[in-house]
């Protein structure tokens, strides 16, 4: 199998979704001509042409709405938000239509429309442009918010996503894109709503997704040379929610942490902590920690943005906290 | 009108009683004072009033059952009065209650199934919460292990997984029971054995058996109290050799024109000086509190009265202004009461200052334990007729030894030294003290 680039990796996903469905079409700034800002669109547009892969005004509002009417007419708009902090500015968009058409108008419509949009800290940008926002898309029935940790799963999830019927948020992380993988070739779907453990293990059970599983990973092979193995629950898609893996592992484990970028207060981890509370009470022997990004508006600073951020070793020291607790 | 009864307060560490036993049942009638049951609380059996009359319209809960305190525990209605019960309690903020009491209606096994559930995961015998993890309190009742009986390996004590594992593979391993009754352990080579003297032993002598008795809730709430006590109070002691040859004396003479009903002991002097004493040291007169010193504006004495089976501290309020007949006649009707187990709130709430004698059984000193949240408490032993040193020649002369047990958090060694002092005085000059 072929080690590529997360970004090869969705770059593939778009491409073979394109050349396979003509109702799929790329808008967003800067995505055609200069080939997008992360690069992952670069040679579409001299492929596809400007009608399907479409550069708009710097007006994300117009971007999201015009790809939602597009939608509504039987296409099939991938929309480009260069990063997700910018999502707020079209949010009314998201949450107000987007997420309800089908709902409100008895399902007369369907809006299959993806917003591949960019999130995380950790490349100085600064506050404004570095935060991780996720969970405040995944708190909205109606929408589907999906963000991958692996290429493979890149690849896999966007196909799906582009396939699907429904409004999804398709979150990729800015310092993942050249994160290399194994990815399948060819019609690789991975379905949309499914965790899956990414490393086996038996004492504490991590639970993470995106660029948190990369780091978590590192974590847990520097404790396994403790003698301490991780397991390793990548949720893959935070709503719909599939908490199957995470309580089949934490019935084994009983112990657990939950690691994501964002902040900890009304976070991912939150949920996470809540549902196991909920599905597994009886299999709680130790209080469950969290491991999330310090609770300040991202620094641009080098040093104290990666203080900021969640490291390796807050990982390691949560695993043995919860282990020993 | 309708009146919920519900399970009273009558320790300020109570936090629940154990309802003994109705005296009235459903249906009999009730006159405002009546006794309707009889709880049993930490430190002594004691009697629940009624506080209007009508009937006893209905049990809330059965005998045998420890209840919170605040509960509802019965129903007083008038003669023929209808009540619906779930509104009555319903409309007094008790929600919880008035859905056990459904519980309780609709399907008794249930409750009782969910009660002993309960007991077995997070209370152990002397009413504090056992912490354990909720994998290991579900193994625990799974297994049928009592909490109580483990020792948990996490952090601040907390069982958990392991814990349980490990109790599971000890019970595994343990020897039949058979190997260690006592039949096991005769050797029958002990009649063979002829060099030994015969008169020491017999070889047939059966000691008797080991006795497990439970503790009681009094034992289990002294036993608590001390060991906090013990392991939290930084105790240092104090202890000085009293000239009580003037209080003997006063004390056979006010005793000698006293019916024996209204006798003065010494312990009734040793009270009121005591209060005098702290009257002047308000910083032993006091309890700690969070990150403060109280001073006690009040000098409430408990005195500790032997009951059977432990120890219960009544309490003498404002002795330092009663008349030493007054802090006589009292001591003597709470210890009646105490000793009956019938004791009030009032009587075992509210010292700020406790002392314990032992001098009618022959003590030369000893040390107590103070008694939380309290700063000191005074150990008395016997007056005794002692060899002193008085002008250079050598006499017989009356002396009672005294031992302050105090809190070094809250006073010093100096500040105990000058209290002794103070209190020597008074009771060195006892007349002061009928004053």
């Amino acid at each position: 199998m072929a080690k590529i680039t997360m970004r090869q990796a969705i770059s593939q996903a778009l491409w073979e979704e394109m050349e396979r469905d003509p109702s799929v079409f790329i808008l967003g700034e800067e995505v055609g001509v200069w080939g997008g800002t992360y690069a992952v669109t670069k040679g579409f547009y001299d492929h596809f042409g400007e009608e399907r892969v479409r550069d708009t005004p710097i007006a994300e509002a117009a971007i999201v709405g015009a790809a939602i009417g597009a939608s509504l007419t039987g296409t099939r708009p991938v929309a480009e938000l260069m990063t997700i902090n910018f999502a707020f500015s079209a949010m009314d968009h998201i949450v107000n239509e987007a997420a309800k058409f089908h709902y409100m108008f008895n399902g007369q419509m369907v809006l299959p429309l993806v917003i591949r949009t960019v999130g995380g800290g950790g490349r100085q940008l600064g506050a404004t442009h570095s935060q991780t926002p996720d969970a405040i898309f995944a708190h909205f029935p109606g929408l589907k918010v999906v963000s991958p940790g692996t290429p493979a799963d890149a690849k896999g999830l966007l196909k799906a996503a582009i396939r699907s019927n429904d409004p999804i948020m398709f979150i990729e992380h800015a310092t993942l894109y050249q994160t290399r993988g194994e990815v399948p070739e060819g019609d690789y779907i991975v379905p949309i709503g499914k965790s899956t453990v990414q490393r086996a293990g038996e004492h504490v059970t991590i639970v993470t997704y995106s660029k948190m599983l990369e780091l978590s990973l590192k974590a847990a092979e520097k404790l396994s040379k403790e003698g301490i193995e991780a397991e390793i629950v990548d949720l893959r898609t935070l709503r719909p929610l599939d908490m199957e893996p995470v309580i089949e592992s934490f019935k084994k484990t009983n112990r657990a942490v939950v690691v994501e970028e964002g902040w900890k207060s009304y976070g991912v981890g939150a949920e996470i902590v809540s549902r196991i509370y909920e599905e597994a009470f009886d299999f709680v022997d130790a209080p469950i920690k969290r491991v999330a990004q310090l609770e300040v508006p991202l620094p641009y600073n080098r040093r104290l943005e990666q203080k900021a951020l969640p490291q390796v070793e807050d990982i390691i020291s949560a695993v043995k906290e919860v282990y020993n607790g | 009108m309708a009146e919920i009864v519900r399970m009273p307060k009558l320790g300020f560490d109570m936090q629940e009683g154990l309802l003994v036993r109705w005296v009235k049942q459903e249906g009999d009638s009730v006159q405002k004072g009546d006794i309707l049951a009889e709880i049993e609380t930490d430190k002594a059996t004691v009697e629940v009033e009624a506080h209007g009359s009508g009937k006893l319209y209905r049990h809330l809960v059965e005998a045998d059952t420890s209840v919170p305190i605040g509960d509802p525990i019965a129903i007083v209605a008038d003669e023929g009065e209808d009540v619906n019960v779930d509104e009555l309690l319903g409309s007094s903020g008790q929600k919880e209650a008035s859905s056990s009491a459904e519980a309780k209606k609709e399907a008794p096994e249930k409750k009782e199934e969910s009660q002993t559930s309960e007991s077995v995961e997070s209370s152990s015998q002397t009413g504090e919460r056992i912490k354990a993890s909720p994998l290991a309190k579900k193994m625990a009742e799974d297994h049928q292990l009592e909490l109580a009986d483990l020792s948990g390996s996490g952090p601040g004590g907390r069982i958990v997984k392991k814990d349980i594992e490990a109790a599971l593979a000890a019970e595994k391993s343990k020897p039949v029971e058979k190997e260690v009754q006592p039949e096991a352990i005769q050797r029958p080579t002990e009649e063979k054995v002829e060099a030994l003297p015969q008169a020491i032993w017999q070889a047939d002598y059966q000691a008797p058996k080991d006795q497990s008795v439970p503790m009681n809730k009094l034992r289990q709430a002294i036993g608590r109290r001390m060991v906090e006590s013990k392991q939290q109070i930084p105790h240092f002691y104090v202890t000085s050799s009293v000239n009580v040859e003037s209080l003997m004396l006063l004390y056979k003479q006010v005793n000698g024109s006293l019916p024996k009903e209204q006798k003065i002991s010494v312990n009734d002097y040793v009270i009121k000086a005591t209060a005098l004493t702290l009257r002047s040291f308000p910083a032993i007169n006091a309890s700690i509190k969070g990150d403060s010193i109280v001073k006690h504006g009040a000098v409430h004495i408990g005195v500790a009265v032997a009951v059977e089976g432990g120890l219960l501290t009544i309490v003498v309020r404002d002795a330092d202004v009663k008349p030493i007949r007054v802090i006589s006649d009292e001591v003597k009707k709470m210890a009646a009461r105490v000793r009956d187990g019938k004791i009030k709130p009032e009587d075992v709430e509210g010292s700020t200052f406790s002392i314990s004698n032992l001098g009618m059984f022959d003590v030369e000193n000893f040390a107590a334990i103070i008694n939380p949240p309290e700063a000191a408490i005074l150990a008395v032993s016997s007056a005794q007729q002692v060899p002193v040193v008085e002008d250079d020649e050598l006499k017989i002369g009356w002396r009672m030894k005294l031992t302050l047990s105090a809190d070094h958090r809250v006073t010093d060694g100096v500040e105990a030294a000058k209290f002794m002092q103070t209190l020597s005085k008074h009771l060195e000059n006892p007349l002061r003290l009928l004053l």
